[in-house]
């Protein structure tokens, strides 16, 4: 049985402008999983994230976080949770160990110079802990403001789209830092733009659009329920005509010389076998076959593109 | 209590103030001293005695006072001004950091860059100006009273500004004008009628009487101590009140 460390019940934003950036919303986040929020811009990831991490009032709602509501219990709510901002807002003139350290006194924490020292190695900040923030790069940049919310080592930890202008390499690095987070018992919550990244870490994805929490689904089952398979047959001849065989839904691609059947992943008998011994019989040959999955990128264009 | 953030914010702010010693403390020091060379020991030496204290001692608490007012109110706003303008702001509003805590840090810190400044100058005006202090323990009193209250002040004009221009309105076009017309250079008993009488309605003209009060005694004040204390109490509590309103509303923080 999996334990929620954040319920999130009814929750809407209404902005002055009467701009409605969060519909009702409710949503769990499990104890120690990867959580993918993931929505085009606009869609109000951002507000939810704020909402809960009390940077946004909500316009109503309750969210409890680590047994501890938001508002009536903010310190305790807000002691548990790191947060990495989309927008990399830093003090520009500040070096990054007093940064870092003045995070975590900020959040009420006793100065640990050794847990410092130790988030800026994981970081690869460590090199660079005297220098001033606006001598780094973007993506030093975006490990300070890393460092910075892991300084009073947090419980929930929030990255609104960590890998914006981030590079490859600093990408894959960003992704172990998280992993290992996960294995120490910390709850990730991130948003993206890069679907890749969901789909490479999360456990679970909720999928958020015009301001609406439209899916929340485990990643797997998500790629199984709404993936689809396809087979590609290289046809050895061109066909003219989509060869009718009983059951099968075929289509012919690159003038004829491709045939491909579209099949349910979830489905016990593929029926691949059976269709390539009937394309046999009616001397339909190939040279070569390969399947393919949707990525979750894929699902995440349908269902946003269906609502 | 969280004791830590508190001092992490003070810490911070006093760490800003330090980068920038130069422009920071020596500014304000040395054009308040330019005054006193000025004022004090040229012209000075020509001006009469007003209220059985020589014109070079008369203006110096009216001129720290002066540096008070602006230093606390461009400190104040620009420490909650600049995390508003960089964005930065977000790691205050998520942090279990309340309303009275943060304005302990920012508003401490820059009170305490105000009275540093003040001490500092009063104590260059005694190379240039003879002068005595007949009430030290009401001299603290009122810059302490004075800095804090004038560094709330800023502290909500920091969170009312949109833009750097309108943080120097207030110093520049109210304040400055404020003090040189509340008796820095003059007793407000010089006065004809009825500018006198419109004087009064000047806040500062308490201020500067209070403090001249606590160096030189009842001679050389205009109004009584009491209607001082209990002007700038006032002040203080309005301003503590409406930055308990922002923190509580989050107007202009949050959205």
């Amino acid at each position: 049985m999996t334990e929620p460390i954040i319920s999130i019940r009814d929750v809407s934003k209404t902005y002055k402008s009467g701009l409605q950036a969060l519909k009702p919303t409710s949503l769990e986040i499990n104890k120690g999983e990867i959580f993918a929020l993931l929505g085009p811009n606009g869609a109000g990831k951002t507000t939810l994230i704020s909402v809960i991490c009390g940077i946004v009032n909500p316009s109503s709602g309750t969210v409890v976080a680590d047994g501890h509501d938001i508002i009536r219990d903010y310190r305790d709510a807000r002691k548990k949770i790191g947060l990495v901002p989309q927008e990399l807002h830093t003090d520009a003139f500040e070096r990054v160990i007093d940064t870092v350290t003045f995070s975590r006194g900020l959040f009420g924490f006793a100065p640990n110079p050794a847990h410092i020292e130790k988030v800026l190695r994981d970081l690869s900040l460590w090199e660079k802990r005297n220098d001033k923030i606006m001598t780094l790069s973007g993506g030093m940049k975006r490990r300070v403001m890393i460092a910075k919310a892991l300084s009073h080592e947090p419980k929930i930890l929030f990255l609104d789209e960590p890998s914006a202008g981030v590079d490859v390499e600093l990408r894959r690095d960003m992704w172990e830092m998280v992993r290992g987070l996960r294995e120490k018992g910390v709850t990730i919550i991130l948003t993206t733009h890069y679907i890749e990244e969901a789909e490479e870490m999360a456990d679970r994805v909720g999928v958020i659009n015009k301001g609406e929490l439209i899916l929340v689904e485990e990643k797997n089952t998500l790629m199984r329920k709404l993936g689809k398979k396809q087979l590609t047959l290289e046809l050895l001849a061109p066909l003219t005509d989509v060869p009718r065989v009983d059951g099968y839904n075929l289509e012919l691609a690159s003038e004829g010389r491709q045939l491909i059947y579209s099949f349910d992943t979830q489905a016990d008998d593929t029926g691949i076998a059976s269709l390539l011994k009937q394309l046999s019989e009616r001397g339909i040959d190939f040279k070569d076959l390969h399947t393919e999955q949707s990525s979750l990128e894929d699902i995440f264009v349908s269902l946003v593109h269906r609502q | 209590m969280n004791t830590y953030g508190i001092q992490a914010i003070y810490r911070f702010e006093m760490g800003r103030w330090f980068r920038t010693l130069g422009q920071s403390l020596f500014s304000p020091v040395l054009s308040t001293s330019l005054y006193f060379v000025v004022f004090g020991s040229a012209i000075g030496s020509r001006m009469v005695e007003i209220g059985g204290v020589s014109y070079g001692a008369f203006i110096v608490p009216g001129l720290i006072m002066l540096s008070i007012l602006t230093e606390s109110v461009s400190n104040a706003s620009f420490g909650i001004y600049m995390p508003r303008w960089a964005g930065t702001i977000y790691e205050l509003l998520s942090a279990p950091v309340s309303a009275m805590e943060a304005v302990c840090g920012y508003v401490g810190a820059a009170a305490t860059k105000s009275i540093v400044i003040g001490v500092v100058i009063l104590a260059t005006a005694r190379l240039f100006v003879p002068y005595e202090v007949e009430n030290w323990p009401l001299v603290i009193l009122f810059l302490v009273l004075t800095s804090v209250s004038f560094c709330l002040f800023g502290f909500i004009l920091g969170v009312l500004a949109d833009g750097f221009e309108k943080l120097q309105i207030v110093p520049m076009l109210i304040l400055t004008p404020l003090t040189f017309l509340g008796g820095t250079f003059y007793s407000i008993d010089m006065l004809p009628e009825p500018w006198r009488t419109l004087t009064l309605f000047n806040p500062v003209v308490y201020l500067i009487s209070g403090f001249r009060y606590a160096f030189f005694g009842e001679q050389a004040a205009d109004v009584n101590i009491g209607v001082s204390l209990a002007a700038i109490s006032v002040f203080l509590a309005v301003c503590l009140g409406a930055v308990w309103w922002i923190f509580k509303t989050g107007y202009r923080l949050k959205v």
